[in-house]
């Protein structure tokens, strides 16, 4: 609906009108620049003090004032991609199934629950974590795990319950909704067409979607796990409850580890000198510039899929 | 060349992991709604809903001021996200030409994207610590951050979905484009609208993250917005990593009570936006 005011615009009324609007899309645009201009600027101690040096430096050490991002970092990254590859797995075969393979009354309700699951609220992933989850790891699935694969040095060394392992599975939980159900909207744009030609010529159904509508899907499909990412990388509350938050870099997955969400979330209220509150902030920028940069690929990705499938209409 | 027989068995196999997988994902809600439902109603009774929190020590005590606490956060979050997410859509639907629309709609994807603790992190910074006071106030802002992508995202498709002609039509019969739109787009535009707003106040409702430095928390009864105040979703957090087992046994309670309300929501949702699609032609 272009240039409707425009045309219209010589009435005093609608001119107000679109002003309004106009300034109401203004404030919004507002309201997000000055949400990264006041991230930087609240940054710029910190910045200065430690410069590039504190995404390396590996001393988070609030008493002698001497920050280092890296523990965080590596917290942060390593269980997001347990996370990723946990619902990865699960949740683009959950997909394929509910595009192609399952009847509509089965469809229907499991695609209604993943959804739902998506609406919880992340403090009661926690909570369930921390009383559920947590002791058993600890009791049963890490000692299996000990057990059977200890010999690799990322399954060695005591279980707390808590840790950068019930992180990552939280956290998958948490955004298998994420994969399911972008993956099974993409699946779904795929042309029949290409579905007939496979059957058509002898594939079964599990040969036609692995070997002709899954790959068609690929880019899609990345998109969503990408964005699952973004989920998982940012997530706080519930990361916090299971993580063990303690600042050390260890191989094992069973070690307690930190995020940088979570130290915002412990330490913000509690931090005295301007520098540990700038630090702080710092890590909220570096969580931001992550986020954008992982939406804009996922974005990117999800466009090229959808766009694909409107022309081919 | 596979022989036929195994290939048969191959598909066999990946359905049924594929059923499985399908099967796992759906049942996990099952599974976390269960325990909510078993460990939360046993903690909750009347005086649960209607008192304040006791003491650590003293028996019994409930999340009353943390029920308020989360109906005035959220109701202020509305009450600031609501006229500029919808107006800010009535415009990219109608008036968006170029450069400045398309510009505003990346952003806004960018921020619905963005981590919820960073935009606490905003809050706290325009808010809070210029007063040196933590405030439900500061809380609400956020959400209403928060609420903002999707109710923009929202009603810009609502709007859009409206059948341009009905439009063209009004403004052939001399109204203004004001009245046109007020009359005749939002009223068709409206339920698809509303089921926006639900499913954001869904979203900020359980959410924490941004809460821990902008409401705080509180002990009190606190209907002042300017003051910190207690809010449910930060009860079941500080509730659950509290060392008390009595708190424990609350935070079980309130995750319930958090629960059915967000679920609520999302189903009234729904409902709203099956019977609009069943209205339509």
């Amino acid at each position: 609906m272009r240039r409707l005011g425009a045309r219209t615009g010589s009435k005093i009324v609608d001119q107000i009108f679109v002003a309004v609007l106009l300034g109401a899309a203004i404030v919004f645009l507002a309201i997000i620049l000055g949400l990264a201009a006041s991230l930087v600027k609240g940054s710029l101690p910190s910045l200065r003090t430690f410069g590039f040096a504190f995404l390396w430096t590996s001393s988070w050490n609030p008493v002698t004032s001497i920050f280092g991002a890296l523990p965080l970092i590596y917290g942060t990254v390593i269980s997001s991609l347990i996370a990723t590859v946990l619902a990865g797995v699960f949740g683009i075969f959950a997909a394929v199934f509910l595009s192609d393979f399952a009847p509509a009354f089965l469809a229907r309700p499991l695609s209604f629950m993943i959804e739902l699951l998506a609406a919880v609220p992340s403090v009661v992933f926690g909570l369930w974590g921390l009383f559920v989850l947590a002791p058993a790891m600890r009791n049963t699935i890490d000692p299996a795990l000990q057990r059977t694969l200890g010999f690799l040095p990322i399954f060695s060394g005591p279980s707390y319950g808590v840790g950068l392992l019930t992180a990552g599975v939280i956290l998958a939980l948490m955004i298998i909704p994420t994969v399911t159900a972008i993956s099974r909207d993409v699946l779904t744009t795929i042309p029949a067409d290409q579905r007939e030609a496979s059957m058509s010529l002898g594939a079964t159904k599990w040969e036609t979607m692995m070997k002709v509508v899954v790959p068609a899907a690929r880019a899609g499909i990345f998109g969503a796990i990408i964005l699952a990412l973004g989920r998982a990388l940012g997530e706080t509350i519930a990361t916090t409850m299971v993580i063990g938050n303690r600042p050390e870099i260890a191989v094992s997955l069973f070690a307690p580890s930190y995020t940088l969400a979570s130290v915002i979330a412990n330490e913000f209220t509690e931090a005295t000198s301007d520098i540990y509150l700038s630090a702080l902030i710092e890590l909220g920028l570096l969580l931001l510039i992550v986020s954008v940069v992982v939406n804009a690929l996922a974005r990117i990705l999800m466009w090229s899929v959808f766009r694909g499938a409107r022309s081919a209409r | 060349m596979k022989s036929y027989r195994s290939r048969r068995i191959a598909d066999a196999v990946g359905v049924t992991w594929s059923f499985l997988c399908a099967f796992l994902a759906a049942a996990v809600l099952l599974i976390i709604l269960g325990y909510i439902v078993v460990k939360g109603a046993a903690a909750i009774n009347w005086q649960f809903l209607t008192q304040l929190p006791h003491p650590v020590g003293i028996e019994g005590g409930g999340v009353a001021n943390g029920i308020v606490g989360s109906i005035i956060t959220v109701g202020i979050a509305v009450l600031i996200a609501s006229p500029i997410g919808i107006m800010t859509g009535l415009y990219l639907a109608l008036f968006s030409r170029g450069g400045f629309a398309s510009t505003v709609r990346f952003l806004s994807d960018v921020l619905s994207g963005i981590p919820s603790i960073t935009i606490g992190l905003f809050a706290y910074a325009l808010l809070v610590a210029p007063f040196k006071h933590f405030s439900a106030l500061s809380a609400s802002f956020a959400f209403a951050v928060l609420m903002l992508p999707l109710l923009v995202r929202t009603s810009e498709e609502a709007i859009r979905s409206v059948p341009r002609a009905i439009l063209e039509g009004a403004l052939a019969l001399g109204m203004t484009t004001f009245r046109s739109t007020l009359r005749i787009v939002l009223p068709v535009a409206w339920p698809s609208i509303v089921t926006g707003l639900l499913l954001a106040i869904a979203r900020v409702a359980g959410e924490t993250a941004p809460l821990l430095f902008t409401a705080f928390g509180s002990p009190f009864w606190e209907l002042n917005p300017t003051n910190p105040m207690a809010v449910l979703s930060l009860q079941v957090f500080t509730y659950a990593i509290s060392p008390y087992r009595s708190q424990n046994v609350q935070s079980w309670g309130a995750a319930l009570l958090l629960v059915v309300a967000v679920l609520a929501l999302n189903l009234l949702a729904r409902v709203l936006l099956r019977t609009r699609i069943r209205a339509a032609p």
